[in-house]
C-alpha cells in the first residue's frame, strides 16, 4: 500500500510537473485565497492583541459603565445616554468604590467648534477629573494635566491633543494660549503625548476640561455623553460592586422589573471579551468569503483535472493494458489534485507571510503582527480538503475508461 | 500440462442500432505452451476482438476462455487487471511507450502495479532491455528513439513480467521492411527462449514464419495450419 501511494506520488508529480504553466495559473486562486486569509487572520489578531493589552492595563478591580441602544433603538433612531445623575447616584450610593473616573462629553460624541488666534476647527472636548491620566495611562508631553484645584473651581483650563495644536496653528509650545471652546475661552496648561494614527484616525484630536467645567460647558443636556471608569477597593468584591451599580442605576434611570438594561456595567474582562466577540465575528465572515474563493479554485482545479484525464485518455489505457487496478489511476490523479492545491495553500501561506512582513512597514502605527499559525495549518488543510474534493469526479472519470477505447483514443 | 489457452464456443456480440453483430461467432482454439501463433485475416473479420479477449481486456459474450486453467469470463474488473498485470505481455503496433517516461521506466512499469521494489524492479527492466539490445539507451525518452528501438523497448516491456503470453498487435505495422525483419528476429529468439507468442499480422511472409496460422473470416476461423502443413502446401 505504501509502495502504491509513493508510485501514485510520482505519477501525480510527473503530471503537475509536465504542465507546469497550466499548473501554476490553476494554483493562482488558491494562493491568492491562503494568502488573503493569512493577512486578514493575522491584522484581526494584531488588532485585537493592541485594545485588549489596552483593556488589561485598566487591572482586574476596574468596572467601565457606559450607555447601551438596543439595536431595536438604534434602528428607531433612540440613542441611550447616562447622564450627571447617573454619576451622581453612583457617587453617592454605591459601597466599595476606591475611585471614579468620569468622562463627560459636554458637546456630545462628535465635538464641537474649537477657535484659537482667528483659526477654527472641530474636536471631541473630554471633560475629565485628575486621575484620568493614571486610569487610562496616558500622560501630558508639556505643561501639566486637570489637577484638583482645576476641578474645585471649575476653572476654564484645558489639556490639548497636538493633532488640535497642529489644526489650529498653534505654535510648538502652546502653553499660556487661549482656545475658545463652545462659547468660553479656555488657557491651554498642556499638551497630551502623541498617540499616532489607527486606520487613518487621529488619537490626538482632542481637548481636556475639567469635568467641573464639563457640567457647567453643557450646551444641550439632551446631546451631552458620559461614560465612568471606576477601580473598586477589593477585587474579589467586584461583582457585587457591579450588581449594585445595575441597581443603583435602574431606580435612577426608572427602569421598570420587565424593562432591559440600557447601560452596561463591565468588567475589563468582560470587555475585553465583548471585543473578541466582535473582532471574531468580523474575521469570521472575512475568512467565510475567502473560503468560498478557494471553493471557487477548487473548481478551477476539478476542470484543469478533467482536461488532462482527457489529454491522457491514452496514457491512461496503456497503464491499464499494463494491469494498472482502478485503484491506481484514481490515487494518481487524486493525488495530482491534492499535490496542486497543497502547493497553492503552501505558496499562499509564504506570500501571506511576506505581506505580514510589509505591512508593518507600510504602516508603521500598527503594532506588531503575529504570523497565525493555526490559520496557516487550517487554511492548508482547508485547501488540500478541497483538492480531495473536486478531485474526485476527475479521478474517477480516468478510473473508470475503458482500456479498449482508451487505447484507440487518438 | 494444461494448455495456455482453451476457448470454446466463443462469442462476442456488438449491438449496432437494431441488429446484432457477431464480432466473434463460436470460436474454438487451444494454444498450447511455447508456441509460436499468427493471427491473420482481413479487417473486420474479428483479429482486435480476438486480441482484446485473449489479452485479457475484454471479455467475451458467451463461451469458455480459460486462461492456464481459470475462466476469464468469469473476472472481475480487478481480476482482469491482474491477471493482464501477471499473465500478458502487450506489443502494439503503435508502440503505446508512455511519452514522458524513460525506456527503463517504461519497461518497469508493469512491476509497479505488482508492488515490486524499486530496486528490483530496475534490475529486471535492465535484463530485460538488454535482452532486446537496447542496454544502451536506458535513460531515453520514447522520442529520443527510433521506430525499432521504440518497439524493443514495448517488447522488453512485455517481457519484463515474465507473461505467459506475449500478445502482439501487428508489431511491425509500423516499420520499414529492414527493421521489421529485425523485430521478428527478436521475436523467433524468443519464441527459442521458451515464450508463448501469438501475433496478429495481416502480412503472410510473417505469418509464414510462425508455428501456426490460424485464418480469421467474418468472427470464425476458417483456416487453422501448422508450419509443416504450410510448407508442403
Amino acid at each position: 500500500m505504501l509502495l502504491r501511494l509513493r508510485e501514485g506520488a510520482r505519477a501525480a508529480w510527473d503530471g503537475v510537473i509536465a504542465n507546469r504553466s497550466r499548473s501554476g495559473l490553476t494554483i493562482a486562486g488558491m494562493v491568492v485565497g491562503v494568502a488573503a486569509i493569512i493577512v486578514v487572520v493575522s491584522i484581526v489578531q494584531s488588532l485585537s492583541q493592541s485594545i485588549t493589552s489596552s483593556f488589561d492595563s485598566l487591572g482586574t478591580n476596574t468596572l467601565s459603565v457606559r450607555a447601551y441602544t438596543s439595536f431595536d433603538e438604534q434602528l428607531r433612531g433612540i440613542t441611550r445616554r447616562l447622564t450627571l445623575s447617573d454619576h451622581r447616584a453612583i457617587l453617592g450610593r454605591v459601597d466599595g468604590v476606591e475611585q471614579v473616573t468620569p468622562v463627560l462629553l459636554p458637546f456630545g460624541a462628535y465635538g464641537t467648534r474649537v477657535a484659537a488666534g482667528g483659526k477654527t476647527g472641530f474636536t471631541r472636548v473630554y471633560g475629565v477629573t485628575p486621575n484620568y491620566q493614571d486610569t487610562f495611562k496616558v500622560y501630558t508631553a508639556q505643561g501639566r494635566f486637570v489637577n484638583a484645584a482645576d476641578e474645585q473651581a471649575a476653572r476654564k483650563i484645558c489639556v490639548i491633543g497636538t493633532k488640535v495644536r497642529e489644526n489650529l496653528d498653534l505654535p510648538g509650545s502652546p502653553i499660556g494660549q487661549f482656545l475658545r471652546i463652545g462659547g468660553d475661552w479656555y488657557k491651554i496648561v498642556g499638551v497630551m503625548e502623541e498617540k499616532g494614527d489607527v486606520f487613518g484616525i487621529s488619537q490626538d484630536d482632542y481637548v481636556a476640561i475639567p469635568f467641573s467645567a464639563g457640567e457647567i460647558a453643557v450646551a444641550d443636556p439632551g446631546k451631552l455623553d458620559l461614560s465612568i471608569t471606576l477601580s473598586v477597593a477589593d477585587p474579589d468584591a467586584i461583582e457585587d460592586v457591579q450588581h449594585r451599580i445595575v441597581q443603583v442605576l435602574r431606580e435612577n434611570r426608572k427602569l421598570r422589573p420587565g424593562d432591559e438594561d440600557d447601560f452596561k456595567v463591565d468588567t475589563a474582562k468582560q470587555l475585553t471579551q465583548s471585543f473578541d466577540r466582535i473582532t471574531g465575528a468580523i474575521a469570521g465572515v472575512a475568512v467565510g468569503l475567502v473560503g468560498i474563493s478557494l471553493l471557487v479554485a477548487g473548481i478551477g482545479i476539478m476542470n484543469m483535472m478533467l482536461t488532462s484525464v482527457t489529454e491522457r485518455t491514452r496514457e491512461i489505457g496503456i497503464c491499464k493494458a499494463l494491469g494498472a487496478q482502478r485503484g491506481d489511476i484514481l490515487l494518481q490523479f487524486l493525488l495530482e489534485a491534492v499535490l496542486l492545491s497543497l502547493f497553492g495553500g503552501l505558496l499562499g501561506v509564504l506570500v501571506g507571510c511576506g505581506i505580514d512582513l510589509i505591512i508593518p512597514i507600510l504602516v508603521p502605527q500598527l503594532p506588531a503582527i503575529p504570523i497565525p499559525v493555526s490559520a496557516a495549518v487550517g487554511s492548508v488543510v482547508f485547501v488540500t480538503a478541497i483538492g480531495v474534493l473536486f478531485g474526485v469526479i476527475p479521478a474517477a472519470q480516468a478510473a473508470n475508461l475503458d482500456p479498449i477505447e482508451a487505447l484507440r483514443h487518438e | 500440462m494444461t494448455p495456455l489457452i482453451q476457448c470454446s464456443a466463443l462469442t462476442k456480440v456488438y449491438r449496432m442500432g437494431d441488429a446484432d453483430v457477431f464480432a466473434l461467432d463460436g470460436i474454438d482454439l487451444t494454444i498450447e505452451h511455447n508456441d509460436y501463433v499468427a493471427i491473420i485475416g482481413p479487417s473486420g473479420s474479428g483479429k482486435s476482438t480476438m486480441m482484446n479477449i485473449l489479452g485479457c481486456l475484454d471479455t467475451p459474450s458467451s463461451g469458455q476462455f480459460l486462461l492456464n486453467g481459470r475462466d476469464v469470463a468469469k473476472m472481475n474488473d480487478r481480476e482482469l487487471a491482474a491477471t493482464r498485470n501477471r499473465e500478458i505481455g502487450f506489443i502494439f503496433q503503435s508502440f503505446n511507450l508512455l511519452p514522458r517516461a524513460t525506456a527503463l521506466e517504461n519497461v518497469m512499469r508493469p512491476l509497479v502495479y505488482r508492488g515490486i521494489s524499486r530496486q528490483e524492479r530496475r534490475e529486471r527492466a535492465r535484463e530485460a532491455l538488454a535482452l532486446v539490445g537496447l542496454e544502451a539507451r536506458v535513460s531515453h525518452l520514447p522520442n529520443e528513439l527510433s521506430g525499432g528501438q521504440r518497439q524493443r523497448v514495448a517488447i522488453a516491456r512485455a517481457l519484463c513480467g515474465e507473461p505467459s503470453l506475449l500478445l502482439a498487435d501487428e508489431p511491425t505495422g509500423n516499420l520499414d521492411t529492414a527493421t521489421a525483419d529485425e523485430i521478428i528476429g527478436l521475436f523467433d529468439r524468443l519464441h527459442r527462449a521458451g515464450n508463448t507468442i501469438l501475433l496478429i499480422t495481416h502480412e503472410p511472409t510473417i505469418a509464414a514464419r510462425c508455428k501456426r496460422a490460424i485464418t480469421l473470416a467474418d468472427g470464425r476461423i476458417v483456416d487453422d495450419r501448422r508450419r509443416e502443413q504450410v510448407l508442403a502446401a
